[in-house]
């Protein structure tokens, strides 16, 4: 009897968070846009969110991309969810990326559950919630459909564009498409293109979303129930893939949960058994199974080399942007070696490219938390390049 | 070694695209960077200085030379600049054939093993020398290779690798060195700049 009334509950929430979302700032894209899979998108919703001021030289705009799992609330607390923003470390008034100087922006991208045209949004057509019907979308087509919300928003050229993970892939796809669109560009955390041990582990949490019941091939939207177990295990082992073994045992070790003994059963005894059921089940409320399978698709098929035949020097041939590449000495989801490809790739075409490797030992994850290392390297690379266009102006 | 820099300065001409290797904290690319408009790049082992050079504004690559050289694509740059590093790697013969092959020029600096103190420090204290260019002791110097002017002149003619311009550095004066008065800088010199190629 529990069980049900609990799904009933999030089922609640979910909708009442549909409803909030309706009054999220969100730009009606009025073009159409050709995906890679060669369906035609048009009048879809972009969400997103700004944070400061836009200066009079409008030259201190920073695009920040989002990662799977985050939204376009980086900072404060997420109107939606009530939390704290994906990227309140590195994000806000006098942080690393310092909202009193810069004007910061982040779309919800494509395939995501936070307002944008996903999987969660009504299908004009059948006027049904797409589900599975949704078009399978790319990195690339996330980056394009963001270039409009620079058009409006009356962005010629960014100070910088941002991100980690998925959101470092959006920033290498989009110095590529557009060369000269941003002044620098700080890709951290991840690499031109998906290995096959992170399509491996993604296929694993789709999976884990398919088998449950609860699915029912995509449309769980026509039930009173989703797929939250299947979506919580998903999180669960992503959430593994995201820390470090050394980070793993110096938090949680062999500690139980309650401090007597084991309780032969399979409860969870461990602390690090009752932290991931936590992480997985926290997930569920705040995001949507169909949108974890797009948008994993979408890391699954970037490959940056291939788009320009196996030479990924060429995606950056015409580069006008300064680099900073940045990766965690504990990444083993994206680590150190992919992102130096990228570094390598920058250099062969004479990009100006810097690169520096972040000791931690709290894995992919690094780039979210308090690392000051990393926080500091951001912030000055930031403002050495603020100063750096301000004064080339000036002359 | 504010005179080295202004060598390396006088050398390098404007709009010439630049690569430091070993660039420490970036004040040699600042100085290049600020005295003319130089496109410079910089290649350090150490995290903690790379950070440094990120916060000026330099393009800094963190890697050791002896293994991220390979990277760097034929003449891809006009000068690539070795100062007073080359007697710290484990194969300074292989770091300098990839420097040669990367750089349209390269122009490296040797601390002289030949200066008159280094000579009396060895004879007199029997002790291995430390002057205020080598101040560490034996069992912690990152120099491994050390040489002095005439040893990076017999090699570059052995390896057949052609010697621009040689210049040294006597109590922070700038001269010239020449086949006549080699033997005298390699007593009286602090300090070997080549430009080869």
């Amino acid at each position: 009897m529990f069980l049900p009334s609990l799904a009933g509950l999030f089922f609640y929430l979910n909708k009442k968070m549909n409803k909030e979302i309706k009054n999220i700032k969100k730009l009606i894209v009025n073009h159409s846009l050709e995906l890679d899979c060669g369906k035609i998108i048009k009048d879809f919703p972009l969400a997103y969110e700004t944070y400061g001021t836009l200066n009079k030289n409008k030259n201190n705009a920073i695009l920040v991309f989002h990662a799977l799992t985050g939204d376009q609330f980086i900072t404060n607390i997420n109107p939606i969810t009530k939390r704290e923003g994906w990227w309140i470390t590195a994000v806000g008034p006098g942080k690393a990326i310092d909202t009193n100087k810069y004007f910061v922006i982040c779309a919800n991208v494509l395939g995501g559950c936070m307002g944008s045209f996903g999987p969660k949004e009504i299908n004009p057509e059948t006027n049904e919630l797409f589900g599975t019907t949704f078009p399978v979308i790319t990195i690339r087509d996330m980056v394009r459909a963001q270039i409009y919300l620079l058009k409006y928003l009356g962005i010629d050229k960014l100070l910088s564009v941002t991100g980690g993970s998925m959101g470092g892939m959006q920033v290498l796809q989009f110095t590529s498409l557009y060369p000269d669109k941003t002044y620098s560009a700080i890709p951290i955390a991840c690499s031109a293109s998906h290995s096959a041990q992170n399509i491996a582990l993604n296929e694993l949490g789709r999976q884990a979303i398919m088998a449950d019941p609860n699915w029912h091939k995509g449309n769980y939207f026509k039930t009173n129930l989703s797929p939250d177990k299947g979506l919580a295990v998903a999180r669960m082992a992503a959430h593994i893939t995201y820390l470090s073994k050394q980070g793993l045992q110096e938090k949680f070790g062999r500690k139980l949960q309650d401090k007597g003994s084991l309780k032969f059963s399979f409860d969870a005894d461990f602390q690090i058994e009752s932290y991931l059921r936590y992480q997985g089940a926290n997930f569920v409320d705040r995001f949507d199974a169909n949108s974890y399978l797009y948008i994993t698709r979408a890391m699954d098929y970037f490959d940056l080399e291939k788009q320009f035949n196996g030479n990924l020097s060429l995606a950056f041939k015409n580069t006008k942007s300064k680099f900073c590449v940045i990766s965690f000495s504990s990444d083993w989801l994206y680590p150190t070696s992919e992102n130096k490809e990228i570094v390598i790739a920058l250099n062969t075409c004479g990009a100006n490219v810097g690169f520096v490797e972040i000791n931690s030992d709290k894995g992919h994850d690094s780039f979210l938390l308090d690392v000051p290392e990393f926080l500091k390297t951001l912030s000055e690379f930031l403002s050495s390049t603020y100063k750096e266009i301000n004064y080339e102006k000036r002359i | 070694m504010k005179k080295e820099f202004e060598i390396i300065l006088q050398i390098i001409q404007n709009n010439k695209k630049v690569l430091d290797i070993g660039c420490g904290d970036g004040t040699l690319m600042e100085y290049l960077k600020v005295n003319q408009n130089i496109d410079v790049r910089g290649l350090e082992p150490q995290k903690d200085l790379v950070q440094k050079c990120i916060a000026k504004g330099l393009s800094v690559i963190e890697g050791d030379a002896e293994k991220e050289l390979v990277q760097f694509p034929d003449k891809s740059f006009d000068y690539v600049v070795l100062s007073q590093t080359l007697q710290a790697f484990l194969f300074p013969e292989k770091v300098l054939k990839q420097l040669r092959r990367i750089g349209k020029q390269t122009i490296v600096s040797i601390p002289n093993f030949g200066y008159w103190k280094v000579r009396l420090h060895l004879l007199f204290k029997g002790t291995m020398p430390i002057t205020k260019n080598l101040p560490n002791e034996w069992y912690n110097t990152p120099n491994l290779h050390m040489c002095t002017i005439q040893d990076f002149v017999n090699f570059c003619k052995e390896k057949n690798i052609i010697i621009d311009r040689s210049l040294c550095l006597t109590n922070e004066k700038i001269s010239e060195i020449t086949n006549n008065n080699k033997l005298y800088k390699n007593i009286f010199s602090q300090l070997g700049i080549f430009l080869i190629r």
